[in-house]
């Protein structure tokens, strides 16, 4: 990116009560990338080093409780809830490439099942919040956060994200849908180091490769441009 | 008698209502019974309100506990959220429960209720005395033998359906009616339920707005969804629940039950928990036979 380019700028999108805020880090023409950030962690400020030869303009979306989104009172965060706050930035940009990290990357993989003709691929990276709770339920507990935190990152959104349930054969059913559906030869690239329980048995389903980021957005960069929904 | 002047046989407000502050989302609470009395805690169902009960509640207060009862986050007079979960759910209902004492309590919930109450027991043992569960023990999963690409198919129109309506959502507002109309849709719900009775709780349940009645539940939240929860794993753990268990199941099916049978529920059950099953009852076992579910729960906590 140039100093003469456009600087990064962002617009609120509204899910339900909340308002999203979804960073254009970089406009322009071609295919678009998405961004979505781990557990506890914000949109970055400019395009990291590694999209910089990413083909098109770059997004990144602030879940609710996080970055520059609302932090709704009292909690009650899910992974699904997190899912439809992808599906309003999706609707803003059109067909994207997703990578997400940590949490991001769960969400990324149940987006890309959820709607799988806007989602362009799924690319699921290291980073907080990738393992979540388990695979099944523990022993019983009522997540209660530390309530001096200051928000954002909201605290409720810290512990509830943390020990959400994450059954493999759940994370599966989306991956399979991603591959039923989508019309990817490969709608999942899997370019991460830890494998909780959902992700190694994602990663052995059909249409769904571990690889190098690199790798991934290449062939995700290679198809052209699809049209806006 | 509620506001608008609706009446019911049996039926009797709160003695008292008050509210409580769930970090940050305000929970309407209401107490039937003496104040000085031991108290207990009296959950609702799904999509319900403290209001459904008022015909079983003066039952319980009459028998000599402080009930307390709470309208749900979204539901009835507690404030609409942006987020709802189960565990919002039993961390709201913890909330109520300090507020209420910390010496161990009974609690008594029906269907949903009776499920978060059960895994707040499971979570705090040591604050509660017994539980009575009214229809709301788990049942079966609920797709067991579906085939794979039949699932997918299926979870793939649930997902599109429930993310398109998640886009609307904060456009939604109830539908107005009159009380008859409302009453009547609520009766597809319910359709084992008086009308008298669904006129009453449109009263209680609804608010009389210029344009007609709008039930007050959050018009964001809706039936159905999906997750990754399975009952299964609420009833592997049934085996170990720590305080004496009453399990009241309505055997009659329909829309809103839950389906489970003693046979099905007999092995997962502590030694000492009792089932009863009413054969000539659906969903709201008291709703159907207030007098018969109070004797038994009160019977149970004696």
């Amino acid at each position: 990116m140039t100093r003469s380019e456009a600087q990064p700028s962002v617009v609120n999108l509204k899910h339900n009560r909340v308002e999203l805020a979804l960073h254009t880090l970089r406009a322009g023409e071609g295919p678009s990338l998405l961004l979505l950030h781990g557990l506890g962690e914000r949109s970055p400020e400019r395009v990291p080093n590694d999209f910089e030869r990413w083909p098109g303009p770059v997004f990144a979306l602030d879940f609710t409780g996080h970055g520059g989104s609302t932090v709704p009172r009292g909690g009650g965060y899910t992974s699904e809830i997190l899912m439809g706050d992808v599906d309003a930035a999706l609707a803003r940009t059109g067909p994207a490439t997703l990578v997400g990290r940590g949490l991001g990357a769960y969400i990324a993989l149940l987006s890309a099942g959820a709607r799988p003709k806007l989602v362009r691929g799924a690319i699921l990276r290291d980073g907080p919040g990738l393992a979540g709770g388990s695979a099944r339920p523990g022993t019983p507990l009522i997540p209660m956060p530390d309530l001096n935190a200051v928000a954002p990152p909201d605290p409720f959104a810290l512990v509830e994200l943390a020990v959400d349930v994450r059954p493999p054969d759940y994370a599966t059913s989306f991956a399979r849908q991603a591959t039923h559906l989508s019309g990817l030869e490969r709608p999942i690239s899997v370019c991460t180091l830890e494998r909780p329980d959902w992700l190694r048995a994602v990663v052995d389903e059909q249409g769904v490769e571990a690889c190098e980021l690199e790798d991934a957005l290449a062939i995700y960069a290679a198809r052209t441009r699809e049209p806006r929904r | 008698m509620s506001e608008a002047g609706v009446t019911f046989p049996g039926a009797r407000r709160p003695s008292r209502t008050r509210r409580v502050d769930a970090h940050g989302v305000g929970i309407a609470v209401y107490e039937w019974g003496a104040r000085e009395a031991k108290p207990l805690l009296l959950a609702h169902g799904g999509f319900d309100f403290a209001g459904t009960f008022d015909g079983f509640a003066p039952l319980l207060a009459d028998g000599g506990w402080r009930v307390v009862s709470w309208d749900h986050r979204g539901h009835g007079d507690s404030d609409h959220a942006a987020l709802y979960s189960w565990q919002a759910d039993l961390r709201d209902a913890l909330v109520v429960m300090d507020s209420v004492g910390h010496e161990p309590m009974p609690i008594v919930g029906h269907s949903k209720g009776g499920g978060v109450c059960m895994q707040l027991t499971e979570a705090r043992p040591h604050r509660v005395s017994r539980f009575a569960n009214l229809d709301g023990m788990p049942g079966k999963w609920r797709h067991p033998d579906v085939a794979d690409h039949e699932r997918t198919k299926l979870l793939a129109s649930e997902l599109s359906n429930w993310l398109d309506w998640r886009q609307r959502a904060g456009t939604l507002a109830r539908k107005p009616g009159t009380l008859d109309e409302l009453a009547e849709r609520r009766g597809r719900m319910n359709p084992r339920l008086s009308r008298d009775w669904l006129r009453y709780l449109v009263t209680i349940g609804a608010r009389r707005d210029a344009d007609g009645w709008r039930w007050k539940i959050d018009p964001s939240m809706r039936f159905g969804g999906f997750g990754p929860w399975r009952p299964d794993w609420s009833l592997e753990r049934m085996r170990g629940f720590p305080v004496p268990l009453l399990a009241v199941l309505g055997l009659v099916e329909e829309e809103m039950g839950w389906g489970t049978t003693p046979d099905f529920l007999a092995p997962y059950m502590p030694s000492d928990a009792r089932i009863v099953a009413l054969e000539d009852s659906g969903h709201f076992v008291h709703i159907e036979h207030p007098k018969r579910v109070a004797d038994l729960v009160l019977e149970f906590l004696s």
